[in-house]
């Protein structure tokens, strides 16, 4: 090898034109967006700042934020659904904003004005209608999840005349869904198997029924009441026997405390064939028995519950409360029916969030501006990042829930 | 004795300056809290009672608390509605959480189009 062939390379004044192209041409691939790279949609989620308009786009792997997404209007309160395919975020505001953002893209690719005031929505099992659930006017509107174009509206408004705000919506087999009216206090059922042709059924529910549940399952559907005590159930598998009241009289007649935050019921509460209920204006979760809907036990916690959330193998249940104890979080063992851990993981805990097999919890600490991230085997914060006034965090894992 | 002008003028323009200080008093109804614990009411209105009525607080579940809506309510019903609550409906009372006076001037502001959340000042 002594006889070195010459290898020939380029004159230094050709190199001082090269060399900087090639700087400039890989410092631009680092700047080509994300979205231009192929990546999967099944550990991505959305994290709503209430009080810009804004919602972040992040990623549970990594335990990171990928874009900021501006101009969805009035967010308190809001709430999201996932396309089938988990790309698709749609975006329910207070002020009746329905906004479909592509997550991969971090971009809105469609936004209607649909209502004067909302409160959530839901997506039907096959993936092509939205609905939206309003307050004002009271009624639920089924859209394209293409196109966002308006299918239906079914005004919430009983033969009395009276319209009522919806509560407590959800997606049922078939294109149904079910809600529950506030004033009125009835149960709907609405298909929409030819969209532009809905068809409702109406069950008695109770009075004042401030939220609602289906089970995972999507056989039972429980309304939260606020006017009396006790819950309203409807059996989807025998809708013909209509609604019955469970945990009738649970506050056995004592004076309700004040409530300063309505509970929020979702199938997260359902865990190992027992439903974890949070007590209305009393400092309980209430546990009743899936198989029998009879009270098994209930279990003193710190102060007034708002959500109850079973871990996603239902061996703990989380539990974050109403103003003025928001700061403060509770885990109940659901083995021994007691809390186990007492949490301050920041101010103003609005929303809880677990990766879908439960190994990790996100919060939204709203009065410290941030999200933490809690391993929920080890109690211990394991991240987090700022947020503006965070509330909700959805993760696109909903996408193949029932009820969510 | 014979008053100097200059000090008659600036009595006259003192006393002017009193009156008026006195009737917008009278009109405003309420008393200022001082500036940490202001901003404290403004965040629990606008987020805590924003659960119910909105963060706009253009209504939810409870009705509307901007000034076109509040316009042909009487002043001490609403003071008495945050302080006692409403029966019969999901408001609650904020007895314990605001004193009367707070009341008093959370409703002022209400009526005049209430301030914008500054957020909570950072924990220690």
């Amino acid at each position: 090898m002594s006889s070195q062939t010459k290898v020939r390379l380029a004159p230094p004044a050709l190199w001082a034109v090269i060399l900087p192209a090639i700087v400039w041409l890989l410092a631009a691939c680092s700047s080509v967006p994300p979205a231009a790279g192929l990546r999967g949609s099944g550990d991505l989620g959305v994290v709503i700042e209430r009080a810009d308009g804004r919602v972040k786009v992040i990623e549970t792997t990594g335990r990171s934020v990928l874009a900021t997404v501006d101009g969805l209007g009035d967010l308190s309160h809001a709430s999201v659904v996932f396309s089938r395919d988990a790309r698709y975020a749609f975006v329910f505001g207070r002020d009746g904003g329905l906004t479909k953002v592509d997550l991969l893209e971090a971009r809105i690719v469609g936004r209607v004005l649909q209502a004067g005031n909302s409160i959530g929505g839901s997506i039907s099992h096959d993936g092509r209608i939205v609905v939206a659930q309003n307050y004002a006017p009271g009624g639920v509107k089924a859209f394209d999840a293409n196109t966002l174009e308006l299918l239906a509206e079914v005004p919430a408004i009983t033969e009395d005349g009276r319209r009522s705000k919806v509560v407590g919506l959800a997606d049922l087999s078939g294109n149904r869904f079910i809600y529950a009216l506030f004033e009125a206090g009835e149960i709907w059922i609405t298909d929409f198997s030819d969209p532009k042709k809905p068809q409702t059924q109406r069950f008695a529910g109770g009075n004042q029924p401030y939220d609602a549940l289906v089970t995972p399952d999507g056989r039972h559907y429980i309304a939260g009441l606020f006017g009396e005590d006790g819950l309203a159930m409807l059996d989807l598998w025998n809708p013909e026997q209509g609604s019955r009241k469970i945990l009738s009289g649970y506050g056995k007649g004592q004076e309700p405390l004040p409530v300063y935050k309505m509970p929020h019921l979702r199938g997260w509460s359902v865990a190992g064939g027992r439903a974890y209920l949070p007590a209305i204006g009393r400092h309980e979760v209430l546990v009743v028995d899936t198989g029998t809907w009879q009270e098994v036990g209930r279990i003193p916690v710190k102060s007034q519950p708002v959500f109850a959330m079973a871990r996603p193998d239902g061996r703990e249940i989380w539990v974050n409360f109403a103003f003025p104890d928001n700061g403060w979080v509770q885990v109940i063992d659901t083995v021994s029916g007691k809390v186990t851990h007492t949490l301050q993981p920041g101010r103003g805990i609005l929303h809880m969030e677990f990766l879908s097999k439960g190994h990790e919890v996100w919060m939204s600490a709203r009065d410290d501006n941030k999200v933490v991230i809690f391993d929920t085997a080890s109690k211990q914060q394991v991240g987090g990042f700022e947020s503006a006034s965070p509330s909700g965090i959805f993760f696109t894992t909903r996408a193949a829930r029932t009820g969510f | 004795m014979k008053i100097p002008p200059l000090l008659a003028h600036v009595a006259v323009f003192l006393g002017a300056a009193l009156v008026a200080a006195f009737a917008s008093a009278s009109e405003t109804k309420a008393v200022a809290p001082e500036e940490q614990r202001a901003r404290e009411l403004i965040h629990i209105v606008r987020q805590d009672c924003g659960s119910c009525h909105g963060l706009t607080l253009a209504g939810g579940l409870g009705p509307a608390l901007t000034p076109d809506a509040l316009a042909d309510k009487p002043f001490e019903g609403l003071v008495a509605t945050v302080v006692s609550g409403r029966p019969g409906t999901p408001m609650p009372p904020f007895r314990g959480i605001v004193s009367e006076p707070e009341a008093e001037w959370i409703v002022d502001q209400l009526m005049r189009g209430f301030p914008l959340d500054a957020g909570l000042p950072p924990s220690r």
